[in-house]
């Protein structure tokens, strides 16, 4: 049986550990309500982009040379881009490795295929890294404060790899903001451009020709896309960090009370052995 | 008094959603003056003083590039940015031409030099905003 320092050495350890996870918990919460309001503010842009893309597609529809833009090319998937976005801390629970492992799913499923990896995140990179695939770039350390400059220099270069025809299709694999108990993982079809349906059909004027209106507005949706993707996969980074820290605080005190109850067992044993020892001292006599 | 709805966004938020009863537009090609009952319309904007009246009273605002697109009496407008008249860095849009104009003049690949126009565009029309603003 461990002696009653030894147990007190160890309450004194978890409630140290407990400590650090609650401090962390109350940091996610309020990185988390930012990162929020970022999502939630990027969406009316996203929302008008698409609309206005979608009417410009639709309308290009019936133009043959606008309907030329190499994005909206479709070719046979043989050699994919695959931009994963993780964060760059750990302690988040399973959101990390929850990622990574879609990922490498997504590759066994398409047997056959080349991929090259788009790293955003230390996480994704460092996995990546270790198993000695092709990374295209590495992005470290912007996830927190993404900003869409930054998804656009991200975007730029697989935009032109695409229109090349270096690759063939995009990929975004990532979390989904949903709310804060809940994230999901999107798999997300970036190139060829995926174009929205629901288009009101309209006769417009264009004030430019649609093939160079369209020149414009397809990176931009790229960009846009890839924006969005990032600001929500750093707010369910944050939300899964705080359940996982909160988790971490119940568990801990669990433990601390079953130590505290073993403490004060082995307390009572140990007066319990004095007193008769004390006692039959006493009968001896 | 007839009014369309006049939206405004970036990247980063939404800036402005009102009704308003006439607005002049910065696109590409000149400047457009939109009103209520306008036909649909989709532009490129280039950078420039957006201005708009609602309810008499004359607002203004310095945008970057995007896209416009008018239907059914709502007018999206998507910037790169935007910012209030008074806001306008001078001194920062004046280094950000100095820096354009140095670029144009070490001659540069076809692609350099777009950007390096845009961002002559921009920062002239920056500088001219700031210089409108009472």
């Amino acid at each position: 049986m461990p002696s009653l320092i030894d147990i007190r050495r160890r309450i004194r350890s978890v409630k140290n550990t407990q400590q650090i996870t609650k401090a962390m918990k109350m940091v996610a919460a309020a990185k988390l309500r930012r990162a929020q309001d970022r999502v939630i503010n990027a969406r009316p842009y996203s929302k008008m982009l698409f609309a206005t893309l979608a009417e410009v597609v639709s309308a290009a529809k019936s133009h043959e040379e606008a309907a030329q833009n190499p994005l909206l090319e479709v070719r046979e998937e043989k050699r994919i881009a695959l931009i994963v976005l993780t964060s760059d801390r750990g302690l988040a629970g399973a959101f990390n490795s929850n990622v990574l492992k879609t990922a490498m799913q997504f590759m066994l499923d398409r047997p056959g295929c080349e991929f090259v990896i788009e790293a955003v995140g230390r996480k994704a990179r460092d996995f990546f890294t270790r198993r000695e695939m092709r990374l295209s770039g590495e992005h470290v350390g912007i996830i927190e404060k993404a900003r869409y400059a930054d998804a656009a220099r991200i975007a730029a270069p697989i935009v032109e790899r695409y229109a090349q025809g270096e690759v063939d299709a995009v990929y975004i694999i990532g979390n989904e903001f949903k709310s804060v108990i809940s994230q999901k993982l999107t798999t997300v079809k970036l190139l060829p451009v995926q174009v929205p349906e629901e288009a009101e059909t309209a006769s417009f004027i264009f004030e430019q020709p649609l093939a160079e209106l369209l020149a414009g507005l397809l990176p931009r949706y790229v960009g846009t896309i890839l924006n969005q993707a990032m600001l929500e996969s750093a707010a369910s980074e944050h939300a899964a960090r705080m359940t996982a820290m909160e988790a971490a605080s119940t568990n801990a005190l669990e433990v601390i009370e079953k130590l505290t109850l073993n403490m004060n067992r082995v307390r009572q044993a140990s007066i319990t052995r004095e007193i008769i020892e004390v006692v039959s001292g006493a009968e001896a006599q | 008094m007839a009014t369309f709805r006049l939206e405004i966004a970036t990247p980063e938020r939404p800036i402005l959603d009102e009704q308003v009863s006439d607005a002049q537009i910065p696109a590409s090609n000149g400047y457009l003056g939109l009103l209520p009952q306008h036909a649909p319309l989709i532009a490129d904007l280039s950078a420039g003083l957006l201005s708009y009246t609602t309810g008499g009273k004359s607002e203004s605002l310095f945008i970057t590039d995007g896209w416009v697109e008018v239907l059914n009496d709502r007018v999206r407008v998507l910037a790169d940015a935007v910012e209030n008249p008074t806001e306008i860095d001078v001194i920062r849009a004046q280094k950000a031409l100095d820096r354009a104009l140095e670029r144009l003049r070490i001659d540069v690949s076809d692609i350099d030099k777009a950007r390096a126009v845009k961002a002559q565009k921009r920062a002239e029309a920056r500088l001219a905003a700031a210089k409108n603003r009472t």
